[in-house]
């Protein structure tokens, strides 16, 4: 399974891919695979400034409904518009096409607190 | 936690196992929208070995299934078959299930996993006839083989001429060179196909010469999740969800298998239901609104007023639509009602639509 080594991840396995003060955030390969084939994703939070680990969205796969957290505090600047149409992205390209959100971190240091890919990979078992 | 006789297939193929009904069960393989198009367009098996088998045997065979069963055994010939559900005592479904008509003084009960335990007190406490009864779901082996192309693999391993086995009737033959094989068409999917019951130690053997006659069609394996989506288009019925303990089947938009042409359990008041009209009825609905309705979702109407449940929904894969079902009060539950769906907090649009979602055109 692949866990991009540049990248920060949380335990409620989202990803973030910061540059600068501007971040971008999905799920991971393991969670998409976790959930199943994704049917929908919700993101009614553009334009909030939401704290670290406050729910920014929900994600629904065929039976199971789960909610999205803020890896780190930020303002969400936009959703990915790819995935209204075609939610299965998330799935098939999770760290690429199939991001979630882009943010713009108010806490930058707060990117110090999350697992690296090796801790993270070590989590999931893999 | 019980296995079926597959369980090391299972695990070969990669399935996602979850425990169902004192079962562990594939919930998955490739991926639910995949398993779904297969069974949808080509052809798909299902272990569904869990699924609870009773042979109800004797003089007073058909006098007992009368009274435990709605719908009219007395219609059944032999190899016919009728979807029926066991009213309890209050009106509501103790289970809902397949009566199969093996001969004039012998039956097979197929019951879901969840109850067979509650099925069989039930029936017993009520055989006062001197019926025999015959657990056999724990040596009996189910798959379903389902789709557009269920016939073509599976007449390749049998003698039986399966065109000659219309729906809801089943034949019992040889099959992949095992005797005595029962063949009914049959499914939860509404894609065409049979359903075939075996004893256990047949089971890897039949399943692999399936598979193997399947391979020019694709033939896959299904999970639990794809049969959930395939029923739901359907608008079946799944125990648990749709009808419990606490609905009628009239609620249930089961008049169909309730037959007043014959006494039993409950009929008094389930006439007495229908003559005065239901408070509640199941409904399919589509939402309008973005947003997939789930199990226990409230159902609102434009007024403020919770109006009924959800009981079941799911983004269909095959309408590219979330669809579902639920209970509302019967003046709500006309085609093209508009109704709305509490989704985490906001009452999304919905309108109610025929069953089934999925008409014979898609």
């Amino acid at each position: 399974m692949n866990f991009p080594a540049n990248f920060k991840y949380t335990k409620d396995h989202e990803w973030i891919n910061a540059e600068g003060d501007m971040a971008t955030i999905g799920i991971t390969e393991f969670a998409q695979g976790e959930l199943g084939d994704i049917v929908f994703v919700e993101i009614e939070t553009i334009g909030n400034s939401l704290q670290k680990e406050e729910v920014f969205g929900t994600i629904e796969a065929v039976k199971t409904v789960s909610d999205l957290f803020m890896p780190v505090s930020g303002e969400v600047l936009e959703s990915n518009p790819a995935i209204e149409s075609n939610p299965e992205v998330v799935n098939k390209n999770p760290y690429g096409d199939g991001w979630l959100i882009k943010i713009r971190l108010t806490n930058p240091s707060e990117l110090s607190t999350l697992l690296s890919a090796e801790e993270y990979k070590l989590l999931t078992g893999h | 936690m019980k296995e079926t006789a597959l369980s090391k297939i299972h695990g070969s193929l990669g399935a996602k196992m979850v425990p169902f009904a004192g079962y562990l069960m594939p919930v998955q393989y490739a991926g639910v929208n995949e398993e779904h198009f297969s069974v949808r367009t080509s052809v798909g098996v299902f272990d569904v070995s869990h699924m609870g088998e009773f042979i109800i045997s004797g003089e007073k065979a058909l006098e007992l299934l009368q009274l435990v069963t709605s719908n009219d055994v007395s219609k059944l010939e032999d190899g016919k078959i009728q979807y029926s559900c066991l009213p309890n005592e209050a009106g509501g479904i103790v289970d809902d299930l397949l009566v199969y008509r093996i001969s004039g003084n012998e039956f097979m009960l197929v019951v879901n996993a969840s109850n067979i335990e509650k099925d069989w007190d039930w029936i017993s406490k009520h055989n006062s006839f001197g019926v025999q009864m015959e657990n056999i779901s724990d040596q009996t082996s189910l798959l379903a083989v389902q789709g557009p192309k269920a016939l073509q693999v599976l007449q390749k391993l049998t003698e039986v001429n399966l065109n000659e086995i219309p729906y809801y009737t089943f034949k019992k033959g040889s099959f992949c060179g095992f005797e005595n094989i029962i063949l009914s068409n049959t499914g939860y999917t509404g894609a065409g196909g049979f359903e075939i019951y075996f004893k256990n130690q047949f089971a890897e053997k039949i399943w692999e010469a399936i598979f193997n006659s399947g391979k020019e069609f694709g033939i896959k394996p299904i999970g639990l999740a794809a049969r959930d989506t395939l029923r739901l288009e359907m608008g079946f019925c799944l125990y648990g969800n749709d009808i419990d303990d606490h609905t009628s089947p009239l609620e249930a938009g089961l008049g169909w298998i309730t037959k007043f042409s014959k006494k039993f359990i409950s009929s008094d008041f389930l006439l007495k239901q229908k003559d005065a009209g239901v408070e509640k009825k199941l409904i399919g609905f589509e939402m309008i609104d973005k947003g997939i309705p789930r199990h226990d979702y409230e159902i609102w109407d434009g007024e403020n007023n919770i109006i009924g449940k959800v009981t079941s929904g799911t983004m269909s894969p095959t309408l590219k639509l979330p669809i579902g079902m639920g209970y509302v009060k019967t003046r709500f539950s006309k085609e093209g009602t508009e109704i709305f769906i509490k989704i985490r907090e906001k009452n999304l649009k919905a309108k109610v639509v025929k069953l089934p979602f999925l008409k014979k055109n898609n």
